[in-house]
């Protein structure tokens, strides 16, 4: 009889600790090789646990646990026999006996590692009209239960098991004041099954790994810097008058849409080229200064289990269209969860914008060990006087946090100006001059 | 807790109305249904689903006496039709199925109340019976599910003798020679089926360039064949722009779609242009919910009006004008009600025409998913091929299933053939989950039946493996 000991692998650089959020098989079940058994998050991404060997499988750590790298999480009884029913092997024997066409193909493509690995299809995760209801009403979501249906669909028993086993609704954890879920109508009503008409009860958490590594940064970026911030508005016409001039063609012409966020990489990629400082980092000796020949522009995108910021590496190398397709690329994989950590390490600057949830002004925080972050806010349109003259303009305030240690007040203030400048006259971003000046020689 | 004497209070006994009522008891609210008829069932039992139907079997039989007995060796002589005979035979289908709502309304503990239901305020209601004085009762929530009536066009004048709506036409008390459909949709093709098999001279004017429009087209261009075997003349691209009666008939013009205006003379001009949601009476004004340029009572996802305890469901409401819509959304209120969160797939709520064949459509049709950009492959089974549709003498029409060329899942389903009203089914629980063709290829249907059409239409779908044909 042997016992194999399932542990923490080592995930990444820097990164010591995870916290095992969820189960994905039963204590006691049968699991394949490779078959993922648990999942564990880091601080930045969640990563699945295979199982090294096939058996009978015993949990040593419990969800919500932190695990150090190299902690046993389970143990597998390799002596135990595979289910006689219940094996995928029996299965797929079965299956080749009247195997039409489809499944000789599958046959064919498959290598000893996929023999057992799990197939989703699109119908993974897709649930039964009753199942579907039974885990909207706690609050469930599909990646919260194993499907146990045709290609991983979801039973009604599988939402009942799952709820038999105490899983429960995902805490929001993007949101800082949780908003309750909606009462329905009659909650408050005669035919009401709840108490009161108000509650004064709390609820306690446990703040995830991913929040927990936010709230670190944060509170580190604050007190380790010498942050300040600076502020200007851009008249955002311009740019919106090219949008709308060029929207069609440059859609047909690239296949992404024209947004702001290239304008605003591009922008600052100019102005970081010009102004080194901000591009800049104190290394960890607190003594030496790095500077970057490149831009490697971090992103930040909120998703619902927090703020990530993934990294456009070289970004000073990429086209407006480029910039685009990757910035679509890396917060759809970021919603998705599907990043991985170095794509989310190493960025020099980052931008963020507050203005897609309507923020009129902030002050954001730095990104350390980076020296600065530039802030896009809403546009409203606002009376501007212009030449004497009252015109409304789309406006949109602009801040620049940044670290004082390295990057005097000249530098920073001229920074935010310069991107303001290439904001309002995108023609200048061509070749970081105005072209008229550029083709006199001036 | 509550000082109101009823939990919930339903205005209109339709399909919606009285499945809301049933599932609301059910669940233990006290429960109040208002119904401004004697009898309950509403549209779909009194004047639609119900007695169509009775009419629709009726003259289907007669039809095939007509032309199948010979061929299957019955000698039935001149046949006679006995069109009173007929239609006490509806009206007695009828009866005894409002009957049968108003005996669950009594197992389910449901007040009923007779009258007109009008809001005094969100909590008031006033039941106004057609005799006598109009009782007050107080109610938590209110479910809208007055449902709708016979829409006409501007110019058209619905006298209820010449010019007449389906309600009239279930009703007629004697059979007519001729009669004018104005509108090809699921209403007209089977009251056209009807007279049309009864050997009255029927002509249907659609607008559109097919029949059943608001299905997949093959099905229309299918439908307008069959129809035209039993006699029924048909005409397309046809805008009707006047109609005019005398006692004696009906003369209606249209233009054709060569813009020469044409003239059809009948005794009867039925008009079947669609129908509009009913809120007249209901004094939606003093609660404050205003109906949107269609008429309808507009709702949240909930099925909750602008006033937090007023719900409407069915034909009043956006979505199909469908009884089993209607009656989904009963459900869904009442589950809604007690703090259960239901959900509505609204695009697998089946269509059905009951002519015959039988027309019926879930899920995408082809036009949809052309104008979505998405890639499809399609499957075909003729009922020509089917055994059982040889031994029925039903071979017309066919089975056609839409599935994704990538994932192989089942996107439409669309059908004319014989029974497959009753059929469609398996396309709804096979989109419900999702299915794949050959999922549904793999299953076995039993041999000989129509559903065997439909495994061949997967098994065509999947990769044009049909093995019948
Ligand atoms: C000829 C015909 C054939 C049809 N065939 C089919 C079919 O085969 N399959 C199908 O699915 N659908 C069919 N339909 C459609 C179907 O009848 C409707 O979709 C269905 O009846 C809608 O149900 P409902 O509950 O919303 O409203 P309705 O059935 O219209 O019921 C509304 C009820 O509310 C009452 N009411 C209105 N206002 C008040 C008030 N202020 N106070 C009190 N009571 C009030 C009305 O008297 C009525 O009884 C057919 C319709 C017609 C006309």
């Amino acid at each position: 009889m042997a016992i194999v000991e399932l542990k923490v692998p080592n995930v990444g650089e820097s990164i010591n600790e995870v916290t095992l959020s969820s189960w994905l098989v039963n204590e006691g079940d049968y699991v394949e090789v490779d078959q993922e058994i648990c999942e564990l998050e880091s601080d930045k991404a969640t990563l699945e646990l295979p199982a090294e060997e096939a058996g009978v499988i015993k949990f040593v750590a419990s969800e919500g646990d932190d695990l150090e790298i190299g902690a046993v999480v389970a143990t597998v009884d390799t002596a135990a026999e595979a289910p006689a029913g219940d094996s995928k092997d029996a299965d797929k024997k079965e299956a080749k006996a009247d195997a039409g066409p489809e499944e000789k193909k599958a046959d064919a493509a498959e290598t000893p590692a996929e023999e057992t690995a799990e197939e989703t299809t699109y119908a993974t995760g897709h649930a039964s009209p009753a199942a579907a209801k039974l885990m909207k009403e706690n609050d469930l979501k599909p990646e919260q239960i194993k499907g146990t249906g045709k290609d991983g669909r979801i039973t009604k028993q599988d939402v009942q098991d799952a709820l038999d086993k105490g899983v429960q609704a995902e805490a929001k954890e993007s949101a800082p004041a949780p908003s309750p879920t909606p009462k329905p109508a009659a909650a408050s009503g005669s035919i009401s099954m709840a108490g009161g008409d108000f509650s004064r009860e709390v609820r306690t958490e446990k703040m995830s790994r991913l929040r927990r590594t936010i709230a670190d940064r944060l509170v580190e970026a604050k007190n380790g810097t010498a942050m300040l911030t600076t502020f200007n508005e851009v008249d955002m016409e311009p740019i919106m008058n090219l949008r709308k001039q060029y929207k069609e063609k440059f859609k047909e012409e690239h296949g992404v849409g024209l947004g702001f966020m290239s304008f605003f990489t591009r922008a600052c990629v100019l102005a970081l080229q010009e102004f080194e400082a901000v591009n800049a980092q104190i290394q960890g000796d607190g003594k030496t200064l790095q500077y970057h020949d490149y831009v490697d522009m971090g992103i930040a995108v909120s998703t619902d289990r927090g703020l990530v910021v993934p990294v456009i590496r070289n970004a000073e190398s990429l086209s407006m269209a480029e910039i685009e397709a990757k910035v679509i690329e890396l917060a759809t994989r970021a919603r998705k969860n599907e990043l991985d950590l170095d794509e989310m390490t190493g960025g020099t600057f980052t931008i963020t914008n507050g203005g897609v949830f309507g923020s009129l002004l902030s002050t954001p925080i730095l990104n350390a060990p980076q020296s600065a972050i530039l802030g896009m806010h809403k546009i409203e349109q606002r009376p501007m006087a212009i030449n004497g003259e009252v015109v409304i303009k789309p406006m949109m305030y602009v801040a620049l946090s940044y670290d004082h240690r390295i990057i005097d007040g000249k530098e920073s203030v001229s920074f935010l100006v310069r991107v303001k400048d290439y904001l309002e006259h995108p023609e200048k971003m061509l070749l970081g001059a105005d072209p008229v000046q550029q083709l006199l020689g001036l | 807790m509550s000082d109101f004497q009823y939990d919930v209070t339903i205005i209109g006994s339709g399909p919606g109305g009285y499945v809301a009522a049933i599932r609301c008891a059910q669940l233990g609210m006290k429960t109040a249904l208002i119904e401004k008829y004697n009898t309950l069932g509403g549209t779909c039992l009194n004047v639609g689903c119900i007695p169509s139907k009775a009419l629709l079997d009726s003259t289907e039989h007669v039809h095939k006496a007509k032309t199948e007995f010979s061929e299957h060796g019955i000698g039935v002589g001149d046949v006679n039709i006995d069109f009173k005979q007929m239609i006490k035979r509806k009206s007695e289908v009828v009866q005894q199925t409002c009957d049968g709502v108003s005996f669950l309304m009594k197992k389910n503990k449901v007040d009923v109340h007779t009258g007109v239901g009008s809001f005094k305020d969100a909590h008031t209601i006033s039941v106004k019976p057609a005799k006598g004085k109009a009782q007050e009762i107080t109610t938590d929530k209110v479910i809208i599910a007055t449902g709708s009536k016979p829409a006409s066009l501007p110019f058209i004048e619905i006298d209820k003798k010449r010019v007449i709506t389906s309600t009239e036409a279930l009703s007629l008390e004697k059979l007519p020679k001729s009669m004018v459909i104005i509108g090809g949709g699921i209403i007209g093709v089977e009251m056209g089926s009807v007279y049309g098999r009864l050997g009255v001279e029927v002509t249907i004017i659609e607008y559109m360039d097919r029949l059943i429009p608001s299905m997949d087209a093959d099905l229309g261009k299918e439908m307008k064949k069959v129809m035209s075997k039993i006699g029924v003349n048909i005409l397309l691209k046809h805008k009707v722009k006047e109609v005019k009666t005398t006692t004696r008939s009906v003369t209606v013009k249209a233009d054709d779609p060569k813009g020469e205006e044409q003239t059809f003379k009948a005794e009867y001009c039925l008009v079947a242009v669609g129908r509009k949601p009913y809120t007249a009476g209901l004094g939606l004004e003093n609660v404050g919910i205003e109906t949107n340029d269609k008429g309808q009572v507009p709702v949240n996802e909930a099925l909750q009006t602008n006033v937090e305890n007023i719900y409407a469901i069915g034909d009043v409401v956006r979505g199909a004008m469908l009884a089993h819509k209607a009656e989904e959304e009963g459900i869904l209120v009442a589950e809604h009600l007690a703090g259960q969160k239901p959900h509505i797939n609204y695009r697998l709520i089946p269509n059905v025409a009951y002519t015959w064949p039988e027309a019926a459509g879930v899920g995408f049709t082809e036009e949809e998913l052309k104008e979505e950009g998405r890639t499809y492959k399609v499957g075909k089974f003729p009922f020509k091929a089917s055994g059982r549709a040889r031994a029925s003498m039903d071979t017309d029409g066919f089975v056609k299933v839409l599935a994704d060329k990538e994932t192989d899942e089942i996107l439409g389903m669309h059908m004319i053939g014989p029974r497959i009203a009753d059929l469609i089914i398996e396309g709804v629980v096979a989109m419900e989950y999702r299915a794949s063709a050959e999922d549904i290829a793999r299953m076995s249907h039993p041999h000989p039946t129509y559903s065997e059409a439909v495994k061949e239409a997967v098994l065509a779908a999947t990769e044009d493996r049909a093995l019948h044909i």
